[in-house]
């Protein structure tokens, strides 16, 4: 690349997630008004409640730190041309392995921390190895195979939770992180821990390693060709593997961020109520931001300030907050058709 | 082409092979249900109590793919048409109508998705993920838009569907239907013209095009009837089997509805069995929660895990070199 220039290829991503983001919250207007609520009103709240003052933006991060990460292990799941809907069971795992290292086991205050990140990453990365090697030897389709293992890990955690980590006395949640493991708070009152940096840079060097290296070129020549890469001598088999590992990578640190890096719980709930979701909403999270690491920073943001608006949403308008998960579906949905865009524009011209 | 019928012919030995497996398989378990003190007939009840939605789902969605469309949205739909159906039977006072909404819902999901599939050229897997999504948060909506409470609503007693009192014990007609309606799918596929405009429409869409037939006529109609058949699944979740919608009351059915597909190799009367023994795991996996000396050794979790470790296992076992039609999941564009 010679020089950069905002050509029109650059710019129509951002325009096609503009519209998929109008259309969802329109369609999600319109069932509000099925049900008489003043979408109005709601959408004054909502967005009020998302970005209206700094400690809600600290907040909005809040919720974003998880979401960019399920979403990184979607979108990397993508770029290799697999659709690992994964993250939920992985980023349980990843919660779990958080909570057990930080709650369980006594460090210097720094290195705790660090150690727990690290056993959270490790046992999400774990657990999504079997998808990967299911994939690889047998052919099966990671989107059953996935969600297969989201089910069982559900279970699988809960059970973990009450039979080896609850704390004593209290079997619904584990024993919380202590001090030494919890990444300290940004601002006094919010949610917002230092974890949201790691989350950030963890986006950031997956980027870096997508689009700079050898490996990451390799990864996403498989996905774009992968009879390119055969022919190119590229295993896709390794490749595989590789994708699903730093996806679970990914997951687990996002539910590890949920745990050691989230107020006021710092402890995993044994109905799993403080994670569960995410996964999925990352899902949603990767395609509004294009399937793209830096985009769906972004879109995380906008996400996490829906879920965090949605809050004074129902509180003043009455409209339960899970509608805004509804309207991502719906985003989702919207994006799906290439050519939107182009309907549209057909459509206003006649 | 020769060659090809050939691959066909040991397919499906390979397939009635592992059914035989199966068979085999589900016989020993009623020797160890018989050796723990389980009643095989409450087995039996339970297995096709679960079998129904997974058959209903898995048969839909066996028309759907051989026109050449894929919706993983099933999930979604299940969900969706379980509340709709609940709202259905309260509105009109009677659990058959209830079920009917269901279908109907589905049917709408189904119609909206072939839409956007056939209209929009959308990328399938993505809708489909899109409608599973949408589900999530528009089930818990609704649960609460409608009836003010969050997460779960419980069905009246007199809207319940009751089941028939058979030789081989209760049975919902539901599950009549379901058994029926596979066997009706598989006439329908292979000895109407429609059925065979449907195939053609997923191998080669082309040449159904150029023989005057609209492809995008029959892919929504499938889908259509797809959606329809697992809106009736999801609707007799509440209405004959749990009595009550909950939010997360498909539990990843719609994804084990995909692995009997994908085990069927979009055969319906073989997504039935594949239903079967899906289902019967589960129903096993209810009856062994509940058994006194079972209970007590093996957590209650892990009995949950069972139909979804099943799932998995069947898949890896089975899976194998299944043909599928050529333009799956592949928007057609006319030139």
């Amino acid at each position: 690349m010679k020089r950069f220039k905002i050509s029109e290829v650059h710019i129509r991503p951002f325009i096609q997630s503009g519209v998929g983001v109008l259309l969802g919250l329109l369609l999600g207007a319109l069932l509000m008004v099925i049900f008489r609520y003043d979408p109005i009103i709601a959408y004054y709240w909502l967005f009020r409640g998302a970005f209206g003052s700094i400690s809600d933006i600290m907040e909005t991060l809040a919720f974003a730190t998880p979401l960019m990460l399920t979403a990184l292990t979607f979108a990397i799941g993508v770029k290799t041309g697999l659709f690992n809907i994964g993250a939920e069971g992985q980023m349980y795992l990843g919660a779990l392995g958080a909570a057990a290292a930080a709650g369980a086991i006594t460090l210097p205050a720094g290195l705790h921390v660090a150690v727990a990140t690290a056993f959270g990453m490790f046992l999400g990365a774990l657990w999504a190895i079997p998808a990967a090697l299911l994939k690889m030897w047998r052919g099966v389709h990671e989107v059953i195979s996935t969600i297969m293992f989201n089910w069982i890990a559900f279970h699988f955690t809960i059970y973990l939770i009450i039979y080896y980590f609850a704390e004593p006395g209290r079997a619904e949640k584990t024993a919380p992180a202590l001090p030494g493991a919890r990444y300290p708070i940004l601002m006094e009152g919010s949610s917002l821990t230092a974890v949201v940096f790691v989350a950030i840079a963890f986006c950031i060097g997956i980027y870096i390693y997508l689009w700079g290296t050898k490996a990451g070129y390799e990864l996403r020549l498989v996905g774009a060709n992968p009879d390119a890469a055969n022919y190119a001598g590229v295993s896709s088999r390794r490749v595989m593997l590789l994708s699903f590992v730093l996806g679970g990578l990914a997951a687990g640190l996002a539910g590890a961020s949920q745990i050691i890096g989230r107020p006021p719980a710092w402890s995993l709930y044994a109905t799993l109520g403080n994670v569960i979701t995410l996964g999925f909403d990352g899902i949603g999270v990767a395609l509004i931001g294009r399937n793209h690491p830096i985009g769906g920073m972004f879109a995380a943001v906008f996400y996490g300030g829906l879920r965090h608006g949605s809050r004074l949403m129902e509180y003043r308008a009455g409209v339960y907050s899970e509608l805004v998960r509804a309207i991502s579906g719906l985003i989702v949905v919207a994006l799906a058709i290439p050519e939107i865009v182009a309907i549209i524009r057909r459509r206003f011209k006649r | 082409m020769k060659a090809l019928s050939g691959f066909k012919g040991l397919a499906s030995r390979a397939r009635v092979a592992w059914l035989l497996v199966a068979v085999i398989l589900v016989a020993f378990l009623f020797y160890v249900i018989e050796e723990f003190g389980l009643s095989p007939v409450s087995l039996l009840e339970g297995g096709l109590l679960a079998m129904t939605p997974l058959a209903l789902t898995a048969v839909g969605e066996c028309i759907n793919e051989k026109s050449g469309v894929v919706n993983i949205g099933l999930e979604g739909i299940l969900l969706i048409s379980s509340v709709a159906g609940v709202f259905g039977a309260e509105l009109f006072g009677n659990g058959i109508l209830g079920l009917m909404v269901g279908a109907l819902t589905g049917a709408f999901i189904g119609f909206v998705f072939g839409v956007v599939s056939v209209y929009g050229r959308a990328d399938q897997v993505v809708a489909g993920m899109g409608i599973n999504i949408f589900a999530l948060g528009f089930v818990q909506y609704l649960l609460m838009s409608i009836w003010g409470f969050p997460g779960i609503h419980l069905v009246q007693k007199r809207l319940m569907v009751r089941p028939i009192y058979t030789p081989i014990g209760q049975l919902s007609i539901v599950t009549i239907f379901a058994i029926i309606a596979a066997g009706l799918a598989h006439i329908f596929l292979y000895k109407t013209v429609l059925g065979f405009r449907i195939r053609a429409t997923g191998e080669s869409p082309e040449a159904v095009d150029v023989a005057g037939v609209r492809v995008d006529r029959v892919r929504i109609l499938s889908s259509t009837l797809g959606g329809a058949l697992c809106g009736l699944g999801g609707a007799f979740m509440p209405l004959a089997w749990f009595g009550a919608a909950v939010k997360e009351i498909s539990a990843g059915r719609g994804f084990i509805a995909l692995a009997c597909v994908v085990f069927a190799g979009l055969e319906p009367l073989l997504a039935l069995a594949a239903a079967f023994i899906f289902g019967f795991a589960e129903g096993f996996s209810f009856a062994v929660a509940v058994t006194p000396g079972v209970k007590e050794v093996i957590p209650f979790y892990f009995v949950n895990m069972i139909p979804y470790i099943t799932t998995l296992m069947i898949v890896t076992i089975a899976i194998g070199r299944k043909r599928f039609p050529k333009a799956s999941g592949v928007p057609y564009r006319r030139e």
